[in-house]
């Protein structure tokens, strides 16, 4: 920011073509992005169906998401989710980030590849993939069956209990590559003199993890909860295909309430409050997690 | 130094989580290339029968025509638009480009109802339109953020001699400026490539029509239409994750770089 400010503008520069070079990009923009988030809020306030007449409703859809039971799980449901999709992929990558950091394993390449490949695989292929290995018949009970723990098998998608914490460990799944691969970038940036000073003072892997490791990818851990919180709350595509939000709504999450309220259940008034709710909350999660990552490294 | 025993636990431990990733993958793939659970075909046999039963020939189609008009659209856009954010000085500049960047982070959930509702009033539902025009709008937002940052990073003094030279802004920034940004451009492809590919609730909620249907939503319509055995439905899936995964492979690096420098904001 600050630096090219600094530059003076050469003299001659044009001014006004700037906006003739912005204009296409910002009418698609405008039309279909910044004008339809103007018309949520807008929905937001009213009552309304889809067909007929809309009655205000002013802030009443916005209350429901506080007081309205299924609403209130919803969200409740997006925490869990934060939960594998963030939490645990930071833990487990920082482990293996760190590993292969100290280690210089050979065949570095491949498990980048392999761990990453996850996040290009449309969402859509991942749930089927994991619909068949958690169905009644499925890998996941076989397996469970070869190794003689028959008691534990279920459908598991289908199970009050266990269909949330399984559509979570999806999530951990495809989040663990991207954050293992995000912090093993930021610590080979990290001098070796850094490493051999703290040698020099006595400190086991594990102290030079804590002392040396870990504040150094500051920057890229925020970066990975950013990415991965805002893929949480996001959950649409694999809750749809898997569970429909069910059974009952225990796998209900926010942005499958958006599409349910307001083409299946025709409550368009109350869909357009929680997006434009999801949206809020995503704005400020992610400047909250930069606003700290910025001021624990300075 | 690092003990051997050390050294084997990092490679257990690595060989495990490699083996977690892969597996919903081999999962998938096995169960595709195996023999059919219905009996009668197996292999290639298994591609060619859901190509056939799950139309997924017409869902590649529009999917390749989706992709390709918003790959072009928004990269043109973008190339444009990061042109003028990067290089040049004009009034309310800053003020424009917070704009851009909301649309970084702002999820399509809380666009697409209201869209549905206002094209539908338009009569412009179910249209090649409908699907392809937010997906442009949200991407040009990322690709205006990712080529603001490449040309202000790029060199001036070129552009200068090219400008002193009497070369128009036009002739600058294609002549000039683009050759040598032909791996950010590729980066940027690739991504919009691979969003538009996967993207489900846009066209979901924007098609009805089976013409339109992209190839992740043919797939779910598939998997609730189609009850009888796994076989085709693991062939119909691999048939959707098989184009990004190809460019994947051979252009990882651009992934990669793209997916994790795109997130860190300056």
């Amino acid at each position: 920011m600050t630096q090219r400010s600094g530059a003076a503008r050469p003299p001659g520069e044009p001014r006004r073509v700037a906006y003739l070079y912005l204009l296409p990009a910002f009418l698609v923009y405008a039309a279909f992005l910044l004008y339809p988030i103007g018309r949520a809020v807008h929905l937001s306030f009213f009552d309304w169906d889809g067909l007929s007449l809309g009655r205000w409703a002013g802030l009443d859809n916005y209350v429901a998401i506080v007081t309205d039971e299924g609403l209130r799980a919803a969200f409740g449901h997006a925490l869990v989710l934060i939960v594998f999709y963030a939490v645990v992929p930071l833990a487990v990558g920082l482990a293996l980030a760190a590993i292969l950091h100290h280690a210089k394993v050979r065949g570095l390449g491949f498990f980048r590849t392999v761990v990453f490949l996850p996040q290009v695989i449309a969402m859509v292929v991942v749930a089927v993939a994991w619909r068949r290995i958690y169905a009644p018949d499925g890998t996941l009970n076989a397996l469970l069956g070869a190794l003689g723990l028959d008691s534990l098998t279920r459908g598991w998608l289908g199970d009050h209990t266990f269909a949330l914490p399984s559509v979570g460990v999806v999530g951990t799944w495809f989040e663990t590559g991207l954050v293992t691969v995000l912090l093993l970038a930021g610590m080979s940036r990290i001098p070796g003199e850094l490493y051999e000073a703290a040698r020099l003072d006595g400190a086991g892997a594990v102290k030079e993890f804590f002392a040396v490791t870990l504040p150094s990818v500051r920057g890229e851990i925020a970066v990975a909860l950013t990415l991965t919180v805002i893929a949480a709350l996001r959950t649409f595509d694999l809750v749809y295909v898997t569970t429909r939000g069910g059974p009952g709504d225990s796998t209900s999450v926010p942005s499958y309430e958006v599409y349910h309220r307001a083409f299946g259940l025709s409550q368009v008034g109350s869909a357009a409050a929680i997006g434009v709710t999801l949206t809020i909350v995503i704005f400020a999660i992610s400047f909250g997690i930069n606003r700290f990552a910025d001021r624990s490294t300075t | 130094m690092i003990s051997r025993g050390e050294r084997v636990a990092n490679y257990v431990i690595l060989s495990a989580f490699a083996a977690f990733a892969l597996f919903p993958i081999v999962t998938i793939l096995s169960a595709a290339l195996g023999p059919a659970d219905t009996g009668g075909t197996s292999g290639f046999g298994n591609f060619a029968a859901a190509w056939e039963i799950g139309h997924f020939g017409t869902y590649l189609r529009s999917s390749l025509l989706v992709s390709g008009f918003v790959v072009i659209v928004s990269v043109v856009l973008s190339i444009m638009s990061g042109y003028a954010f990067g290089t040049m000085r004009f009034r309310g500049q800053s003020a424009l480009f917070y704009l851009f960047l909301l649309g970084i982070m702002m999820p399509s959930e809380a666009i697409a109802v209201p869209l549905y509702f206002d094209l539908r009033t338009l009569g412009l539902i179910d249209t090649f339109w409908s699907v392809t025009l937010p997906q442009v709008a949200l991407s040009v937002a990322f690709g205006t953020f990712w080529m603001r940052a490449y040309f202000r990073a790029s060199n001036r003094a070129i552009v200068e001699a090219a400008r002193i030279d009497g070369a128009s802004s036009w002739r600058i920034l294609w002549r000039v400026l683009l050759p040598p940004a032909r791996p950010a451009v590729v980066t940027l492809t690739l991504l919009i490539f691979m969003w538009t590919w996967n993207e489900f609730l846009i066209p979901l909620i924007m098609v009805t029509s089976e013409s339109l249907r992209t190839a992740p939503l043919g797939l779910a319509f598939f998997q609730g239409q189609y009850t009888s055995g796994f076989t085709l439905l693991a062939a119909g899936s691999v048939i959707v994750a098989t184009p990004v995964v190809i460019f994947y492979l051979f252009l990882q690096r651009h992934f990669v770089r793209g997916l994790l420098q795109g997130a860190v904001r300056e």
